[in-house]
């Protein structure tokens, strides 16, 4: 079950933690990996440290030039084919919404929303003609509970469901499958440096009573751009501990 | 037949998996061929790619038969 041997995929965000969890769980399947992010020493590490016949392709998401070379450089450096796109790639810049800048909004919508529809727009092309493709845009739970502070990461986090269930309707028959996978709070560099008190109120909201890790995020991933997930389309898979049932 | 012609159809032949007797220069893609919309972006994306030709929307929108593709690639190829 959710063998992805012979399969390729790009993924965005791929150095950060959530990014390599997943790239980590799709090379495992046995995907063939193209790593992006926008520090190429980086991710070079990284796809040292995966072995294997990954790729790293470097790319800028908030430029759309860098983004629109991104899915023909992935596609060629991984030999022709793009079966599996996970845009995976966020920023934050919290703040509240009477504080908030214009370039706040729109850094976090450009990255956020804008590259991964120019991503699957140009991920399309291949996959079309494969008959064949999944995308698979991170969410978070925040798109659907929304989160004081972040008005901007809110709206392109829901912006990435609503984009999903429209590509999904285009797409689906072409074999191709568009879903979205929520996180909850998983644990992370971000995570680990809240004080305790923040901590244990956090953990009092979410019933399995701890943090989610990066392996739920791949797992999920996995999934859905499995063959076995092939008749699952427009969905939002929700990772969360049970945190938000919606 | 101009060989343009022929490849036009042999594309649309294979792509709409329709018999190439329906395959007519005044076959309409959607209403004689059973294309849809999806069909047609890749059918043009297939003519960009077999004649080495750019078709922007505003032309393709206006390629609805079989005639048409054919006229646009003889006109923009040299």
């Amino acid at each position: 079950m959710f063998d992805l041997t012979g399969m390729t995929a790009l993924v965005t965000g791929a150095s950060g933690g959530i990014g390599s969890a997943i790239a980590r769980s799709l090379a495992a399947q046995g995907a063939r990996l193209a790593l992006s992010g926008s520090n190429l020493d980086k991710l070079n590490a990284f796809r040292g440290e995966l072995g294997g016949e990954h790729v790293a392709v470097a790319a800028n998401l908030a430029d759309p030039a860098s983004v629109d070379g991104l899915v023909p450089a992935a596609v060629e450096a991984l030999g022709g084919r793009l079966d599996i796109l996970v845009n995976n790639a966020g920023v934050t810049r919290d703040n509240l919404a009477m504080r908030m800048k214009d370039e706040e909004w729109s850094q976090v919508l450009s990255v956020n929303l804008e590259a991964a529809f120019r991503l699957v727009r140009a991920a399309a092309k291949p996959m079309m003609k494969q008959r064949f493709g999944r995308v698979i845009s991170i969410t978070s739970v925040v798109g659907q509970t929304g989160n004081p502070g972040q008005a901007n990461y809110a709206a392109s986090k829901a912006g990435l469901v609503g984009m999903s269930k429209a590509l999904a309707q285009e797409l689906a028959s072409r074999n191709i499958t568009v879903n979205c996978v929520a996180p909850g709070f998983i644990r992370s560099a971000m995570t680990d440096v809240l004080p305790e008190a923040q901590k244990s109120a956090l953990l009092t909201k979410i019933p399995a009573g701890d943090l989610g890790t990066g392996e739920d995020i791949g797992a999920a991933v996995v999934y859905l751009a499995s063959r076995e997930a092939g008749y699952v389309t427009g969905q939002t898979l929700h990772v969360n501990g049970g945190m938000a049932m919606i | 037949m101009s060989d343009t012609a022929e490849r036009v159809k042999k594309i649309v032949v294979e792509h709409l998996g329709v018999e190439p007797a329906k395959v007519t220069e005044n076959a309409v893609f959607i209403d004689d061929l059973g294309a849809d919309s999806l069909d047609i972006v890749e059918l043009v994306m297939a003519f960009e790619e077999e004649f080495g030709v750019e078709i922007p929307d505003d032309a393709a929108e206006k390629i609805t038969t079989v005639k048409d593709a054919i006229t646009y690639i003889d006109e923009h190829t040299a």
